[in-house]
């Protein structure tokens, strides 16, 4: 690393450090953070550019989604389908499968690849309320027979549809992360492409979270920051680059965990390679929450989320 | 793609906001009959002619709900940091000293203990006009600190919302208050403390998608916008004519999300009954 780029990420972190976090559970994701930043070498200020190429990448048609993972990293896979009340939102999937040797829980938002007819089967990746309710069934039974909990998050945001209103859109957000916040197992969620506001959240209150290197995390589209404040979705890039979507950034804040590498030139340009490096993470993780009991791993998650925020002192 | 937090909420139905409409504040925006502000503050904001309820501040909303001085405030002197430097049309730090200003509040939640007919309790209460009642670090910390002070007082939690959602200026932390409050609310109910959440116009996005549909009892004043993604945003999409009551508390309440919708003359007394109904903890 040259000296000039030392200097940038020293007086980053410093920055980081002297931000007031309450709950004191932070100075050890500022150590995780050098750590991760020294090995990636990537102690540059991201400029526009590279934060609008992850925006690119998260959001690339060619991008892997989570069946193209879980084809290549869970055995014995067998899809669960429908909430048990209405319907089986396809624009999340969920099921039953093994992973590092045991039995796991595999939930993820779906994107469909291809002509319009796949991608509108799967809504692009943008679940109905049904979708989530799918999710917390799914995990309920992870919590019974004592299943670790994977999820995958790619997806623009919850459905913005009068019918997802009618059924309780913002409830079943809330009552989704309700349900990871109860569950004794381990959780690891992984950001794999989008992580779209709401609809993300309610499937990332996990014990981990981890993130794809062009995976992108916010709390609104850049198109939609844009519009509500320049009024034009045009300054998209502007936006994106002022509150930073990227996983750098997000590792910063210690809102993830850890950066999972992806191929050179993003997750599509190597499907097998880029789920052995998110399998790698993913086994990883769920090696450390070993060490924890069922209430052990709620109360470190709960931990966690609550640690989150900035204030002046 | 279609912004997922919708922060201007506006819609054919809905009661347009404070400053966002050419009509006096004081002007019912249903019926135009006009009132003095004493006159207005006098029945609780509510139009005498059409029963239209006007938006109410948080300072206001205690005197309205709480006995007399009753208010103990806590968590004043938090403030929002600037972790983005984050700069639209104006600056972030310019737009809270603007707010502050404005209101006179620090933030858009006022947190504290209170008493209602005696009845002790935890309470929060947000205020609109304080950046769209929008939830940063700010919101969100005194949300979880409410609860935790419920825990540890063994009283019931009152939290009376009104919000247009994450505050997208604290960016992606601005989302994490979403689970912290989630996480909040969970630890308060493994201690078997109650919690009633009131949804005032309007309620919407992050907030829908937090604490504000987890309570064990869940009301809103009538005509209160509460939908996770603003009318404006949901016709962009769809393309097609919204239904009338869409994303209204009477919507909600026919499609079952709301416990009851409660004129604001008999929020009070409604409050009051839950707290005597639930009792005290432990
Ligand atoms: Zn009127």
């Amino acid at each position: 690393m040259s000296g000039e780029l030392e200097l940038k990420l020293r007086d980053r972190l410093a920055k980081l450090k002297r931000l007031h976090l309450p709950g004191g559970g932070m100075s050890n994701e500022v150590r995780r953070i050098e750590q991760q930043l020294e090995e990636m070498g990537n102690g540059d200020e991201r400029d526009e550019d590279e934060i609008w190429r992850s925006v690119e990448f998260a959001r690339h048609p060619e991008r892997p989604y989570t069946l193209d993972y879980v084809e290549r990293l869970i055995g014995d896979w067998i899809e669960l389908h429908g909430d048990r009340a209405r319907m089986d939102d396809p624009a999340i999937v969920s099921g039953l499968g093994s992973f590092a040797d045991r039995t796991v829980a595999v939930i993820g938002h779906q994107k469909g690849r291809g002509d319009a007819v796949q991608r509108v089967k799967r809504n692009f990746g943008m679940s109905n309320p049904e979708g989530y309710r799918k999710a917390m069934r799914v995990m309920e039974i992870a919590e019974r027979h004592g299943f670790p909990v994977i999820t995958f998050v790619d997806t623009p945001g919850a459905y913005p549809g009068v019918a997802a209103e009618q059924h309780g859109q913002g409830g079943a957000l809330a009552a989704s992360q309700a349900t990871m916040a109860r569950l004794t197992v381990p959780t690891v969620a992984c950001v794999i492409g989008e992580g779209g506001s709401g609809g993300a959240i309610a499937l990332a209150l996990a014990n981990r979270v981890l993130m794809q290197q062009f995976a992108i995390y916010s709390v609104i589209s850049p198109e939609g920051c844009a519009s509500i404040l320049w009024r034009d979705a045009g300054q998209a890039r502007k936006a994106a680059a002022a509150f930073r979507p990227d996983a750098v950034h997000c590792l910063e804040l210690g809102v993830i965990d850890g950066i999972i590498p992806e191929p050179k030139d993003g997750a599509h340009t190597d499907f097998d390679e880029a789920a052995k490096l998110l399998g790698k993470s993913l086994r990883s993780a769920l090696d450390e929450l070993k060490k924890m009991n069922g209430k052990e791993l709620r109360r470190d998650r709960r931990a966690r989320f609550r640690s989150y925020g900035v204030f002046a002192s | 793609m279609a912004s997922r937090i919708d922060v201007s909420i506006e819609h054919k139905n809905s009661p347009p906001e404070p400053g966002g409409s050419k009509k006096h504040p004081n002007t019912c925006p249903k019926c135009n009959s006009h009132y003095r502000d004493d006159e207005l503050a006098a029945n609780l904001r509510v139009c005498a002619q059409c029963d239209y309820h006007f938006p109410v501040g948080a300072l206001e909303r205690i005197e309205q709900l709480l006995d007399k001085d009753s208010f103990i405030e806590e968590a004043a002197d938090l403030r929002s940091a600037d972790p983005l430097g984050f700069f639209d049309l104006r600056s972030y730090k310019d737009r809270i000293a603007e707010a502050e200003l404005k209101t006179g509040l620090g933030d858009a939640m006022l947190m504290g203990q209170g008493k209602i007919e005696g009845l002790d309790f935890q309470l929060t209460v947000m205020d609109f006009s304080f950046m769209a009642g929008s939830m940063g670090s700010v919101v969100g910390e005194k949300f979880a600190q409410a609860c935790e002070r419920a825990i540890e007082r063994k009283v019931p939690l009152i939290s009376v919302n009104a919000s247009g959602g994450a505050r997208m200026q604290e960016g992606i932390l601005s989302l994490m208050q979403v689970p912290k409050t989630v996480c909040a609310v969970e630890n308060m109910r493994d201690a078997g403390i109650p919690f009633i959440s009131v949804l005032t116009h309007p309620t919407t996005a992050g907030l829908l998608a937090s604490f504000a549909t987890l309570g064990d009892i869940t009301i809103a004043e009538p005509g209160t916008l509460m939908c996770f993604t603003g009318p404006r945003v949901v016709q962009q999409t769809v393309r097609e004519d919204l239904p009338d009551d869409f994303g209204l508390a009477e919507s909600n309440y026919r499609f079952g999300h709301l416990d009851a919708i409660v004129q604001r003359r008999e929020l009070k007394t409604t409050l009051a009954k839950l707290l005597r109904l639930f009792g005290h903890v432990g």
